[in-house]
């Protein structure tokens, strides 16, 4: 067995050479599974992405990947895919932003780069300054809403449909036939938190399960809280007892004793079965 | 729209002033006819698409065109965009399997192999030779099942139509095999994080074998019609030149840069699986036009049927999935015997494996160029955001430079020579 990943050999001395040649530009360099991650300023974007192609041989842009962290004070991410192959290396670079500032664009050094921005406008929001066409792709004419952002339903929010009345395709608010359905598979007890019906006091806790009510600690609560009252099911019209059914009993009991047994010999002897139903 | 003007009778000064050369060309065309060669055409815009059958799928290009010759080129893509990177976010790791199946329809299995590839990353897992034996082995053929497809259309685009319908023949036993092997013929899902779903049976190794044996002779066949036609030739040398500067510049990959010059193969450069015990050569274009693209993927096709040859040689025996438990499930076999094996199938199959917190971009090398899937995991089962870099997208962005200046009917010999399929572009 071995590793089926594909092979990218490191390059020795570069993630602090490149350290070096951006200086303040640079936040925190990452190195996850052998991929070199920069996260950089946006400011420093523009300067550490020419050096990466003028001194140390980056040559392609291969991808411009936006992700979105609604959590965070900078919600949005984009990350710089770059190859080279002179060196044989990938490098990715990373910026984050919110949703109004802008990220200064790439379509300056790398043509290729203005597609891939106007993709991350469309998908995030997210805004690139001095790009020369910053237009939505991916979406529909006249889409609103910026659908991979965390925030954007599934679903969307308008579905499309022909119209025989109008004799034209409409728009109209979604409708789901069925509810949306959210399987959570996780764990209960390690996975998301869950809100119990009369659950609503337990605000404010750790994420992970839900903590079991603390026993009472003191005598005096102890002796105050009453016992639960078990729930039973004593009513008539709870358990189906009464009047009608005991008649239907009674009914049953005074069948043809002879019936009654033909049927016991069914149930016990496998091989007598048919007979009997012959005869009935 | 068409101003009729003639021409001729302007003095020079006149003719560079446009008012009164308006004036003057209403007065000309009230009372007399037009008679030939005296109409001047301004630049007009034309909608090429959506729906073209030379356009390989649903893209609109709004053209400029002066006369015939294309001034400018506007793709609007995205006409076929199902969100599929926002409905992988919804779905478990194994979930979101099937959907790389219809993004590239026509390479369905490479598609699924930098998915898993990503998966395996993060997780760390190894994969048994023989389930990286089969995955080569299938990737191949799907790389001839998908040329097959191109090279086809390449020509039907461009004016031939027999060789098309040849090629589609090789093309429908690849499916067969498809089909033979995965029970699907085009959206196979049949790779999986850790291996692959089933194993392959000798009997359809051997059909592979005869497969390779008897269809590359009638795909020689097709070529032979078409490599050295002088027709074909006139309307794709010269065509669509792309230089190594642009071709870097513009993020090209696959045949695209290859034929650009530029010997750069993942499968050689970054080997994933077994591709570094292969031996196979890597074809390279000297001019960049549209020819050279074609005969980069003629010459991808004898390769891939080298690679195909070898695996069927090498193959060993082995298990065709990661023996680890808690992410590749056990056989149906196991499960009626072992309380183990049925719960891991349990679990497996609703909660789904967990991936340590991370973020990976793994790339390799579909038929069309570099296929590349970001992945970043957050430690639950599904995954946080998976962007797929499709290869079209780059490509087809540099229709506008390709175009400028070849005439309107050269579209369809660019187009079909960036092999672009929007299930992968529009995603």
């Amino acid at each position: 067995m071995s590793s089926a990943a594909p092979r990218i050999a490191e390059r020795d001395g570069f993630a602090a050479q490149y350290a070096k040649a951006i200086g303040k530009a640079l936040v925190d360099t990452k190195d996850h599974v052998g991929e070199l991650t920069f996260t950089v300023t946006r400011d420093g974007l523009v300067a550490a992405a020419k050096a990466l192609r003028d001194e140390f041989g980056y040559q392609q842009l291969m991808e411009i990947a936006g992700a979105d962290y609604p959590e965070r004070a900078e919600r949005f991410e984009v990350n710089y895919h770059f190859l080279s192959v002179t060196h044989n290396h990938r490098v990715r670079l990373k910026v984050k932003t919110d949703e109004e500032t802008p990220v200064p664009s790439l379509t300056g050094l790398w043509p290729v780069a203005n597609w891939l921005e106007r993709e991350v406008f469309d998908l995030y929001g997210v805004n690139f300054s001095n790009h020369p066409d910053l237009r939505r792709i991916l979406t529909d004419y006249g889409f609103e809403g910026h659908p991979l952002r965390k925030d954007f339903p599934m679903t969307g929010h308008v579905e499309l449909r022909y119209s025989e009345a109008e004799k034209r395709v409409v728009y109209e608010p979604v409708k789901l036939a069925q509810d949306f359905r959210s399987f959570d598979f996780l764990m209960p007890w390690e996975g998301p938190e869950y809100r119990l019906p009369g659950d609503e006091k337990a605000e404010g806790q750790a994420p992970g399960a839900p903590t079991p009510a603390k026993a009472p600690t003191s005598e005096k609560v102890a002796a105050k809280a009453p016992p639960p009252v078990p729930k039973t099911t004593d009513e008539k019209s709870d358990t189906g007892a009464g009047e009608p059914t005991n008649k239907k009993a009674e009914k049953q009991a005074r069948k043809p004793a002879a019936r009654k047994a033909d049927n016991a010999g069914g149930e016990t002897t496998a091989k007598d079965a048919p007979e009997t139903g012959d005869t009935e | 729209m068409t101003t009729k003007v003639e021409i001729q009778t302007f003095p020079d000064e006149r003719a560079m002033d446009f008012d009164a050369a308006r004036k003057v060309d209403h007065e000309i065309v009230l009372d007399q006819p037009n008679t030939a060669g005296d109409e001047t055409i301004s630049n007009y815009t034309i909608n090429f698409g959506p729906q073209h059958p030379a356009a390989h799928g649903v893209l609109r290009l709004i053209m400029e065109l002066d006369g015939e010759i294309v001034e400018r080129v506007d793709p609007h893509v995205g006409l076929l965009h199902r969100g599929t990177e926002k409905l992988i976010e919804y779905k478990t790791y194994a979930q979101a399997l099937p959907y790389f199946d219809r993004l590239d329809y026509c390479s369905p299995m490479c598609m699924e192999h930098s998915y898993v590839l990503a998966v395996e990353k993060l997780l760390g897992l190894e994969v048994p030779l023989r389930a990286q034996y089969i995955r080569v082995l299938m990737a191949e053929l799907t790389r001839i099942s998908n040329h097959m497809l191109n090279l086809g259309s390449h020509v039907m685009d461009v004016g031939a139509m027999t060789p098309n319908l040849w090629l589609f023949e090789v093309r429908e036993d690849t499916m067969q095999l498809y089909e033979a092997v995965s029970g699907a013929r085009m959206h196979a899902n049949y790779f999986r994080v850790g291996g692959v779903h089933q194993d392959i049976p000798e009997k359809v190794l051997a059909q592979m074998s005869e497969f390779l044996d008897k269809r590359m002779p009638l795909f020689e066949d097709a070529m032979s019609l078409v490599v050295d036609n002088r027709i074909f030739k006139q309307r794709n040398v010269d065509i669509g030149v792309v230089s190594k500067e642009d071709a870097l510049a513009w993020g090209f990959s696959g045949p695209m840069i290859r034929a650009a010059g530029i010997p750069w193969d993942l499968r050689k450069s970054q080997p994933y699986e077994v591709y570094d015990r292969m031996d196979f050569d890597v074809p390279v274009g000297t001019k960049g036009d549209c020819y050279d693209r074609f005969m980069v993927r003629v010459e991808e096709v004898r390769q891939s049927a080298r690679i195909m040859r070898q695996c069927l040689a090498e193959m060993p025996k082995g298990p065709i999935g990661s023996l680890d438990r808690k992410v590749f499930p056990p056989k149906r076999g196991e499960m009626k015997q072992s309380m183990e094996a049925l719960i891991h199938h349990f679990k497996l199959y609703t909660e789904g494996y967990h991936v340590p917190a991370g973020e990976v971009y793994v790339a390799t090398e579909s038929p069309k160029g570099e296929f590349g899937v970001y992945l970043v995991a957050d430690g639950t089962n599904k995954p946080y955001r998976c962007k797929i870099r499709p290869t079209a997208f780059s490509h087809l962005q540099a229709m506008d430079f390709m175009m400028k200046g070849h005439m309107l009917a050269d579209t369809t010999a660019v187009l079909s020579a960036i092999d672009v399929v929007f299930g992968e572009c529009d995603r």
